[in-house]
């Protein structure tokens, strides 16, 4: 049962993902963009939790907390580059 | 593995799953900005959360070992949501919101703009166009 749960669950993220991507090919604007972007992070990290589940390994946490950091940074700056023109003044 | 446990992971997994999906559907189907971040800041982080509260449960069971690290990505992603929800909305008020606010009545201006009620050196935009 399990398994099928996982299964399901990585067919929801993947799905979700590829909604986030065409809300990044489409979105009007930039900050659309750049919301896309920070969901498709935050789908991410779920989908490597569930590999890790799947696989029965704990390496991937590592990896899914770097995601959760270098999607948080980015994001901001981003956001930040639109607000005043430049990332660290 | 017992069964009411493994219920209960499936339970949250898929649970988690869907809210990550109804999010990220909202992100597509809302109309303008505003609403978009409505959508998956909320539903999303709640979706990685049902996942990670999943997963902790499952390595509980099978290795029995607390771990800790997925309540640190949790922690992580709780605490950063609404921080970049509120620079995104801040990055569409500066670029979409015509800046022509009355003044403040202190020493400190209004959020992201100028103590002027505008960007600095910036002239007055026009207000956005209903397309956006």
């Amino acid at each position: 049962m399990m398994d099928h749960a996982i299964t399901f669950a990585l067919a929801c993220f993947a799905l979700a993902l590829l909604l986030n991507l065409w809300r990044l090919a489409r979105g009007p604007l930039v900050a659309d963009r750049i919301l896309a972007l920070d969901t498709m992070t935050i789908n991410a990290i779920a989908l490597i939790v569930l590999a890790g589940i799947r696989w029965d390994s704990a390496l991937y946490f590592e990896a899914a907390l770097m995601f959760a950091m270098v999607g948080f940074v980015s994001t901001v700056a981003l956001c930040r580059f639109l607000l005043r023109g430049d990332v660290i003044e | 593995m017992n069964v009411a446990a493994e219920i209960l992971i499936s339970l949250l997994l898929v649970a988690g799953a869907l809210f990550a999906l109804v999010g990220s559907f909202g992100l597509v189907k809302l109309p303008d900005l505003m609403a978009r971040l409505h959508a998956p800041t909320k539903a999303t982080t709640l979706g990685v959360g049902g996942c990670l509260l999943g997963s902790m449960g499952y390595f509980l069971l099978t290795d029995g070992r607390a771990s800790i690290h997925e309540l640190g990505i949790t922690l992580f992603l709780f605490l950063t949501a609404p921080i970049t929800a509120n620079m995104i909305a801040k990055a569409w008020l500066h670029q979409q919101v015509n800046p022509d606010l009355p003044p403040t009545g202190t020493a400190a201006g209004w959020a992201t703009f100028g103590p002027t009620g505008r960007p600095a050196g910036e002239e007055p935009r026009t207000p956005p166009s209903p397309g956006l």
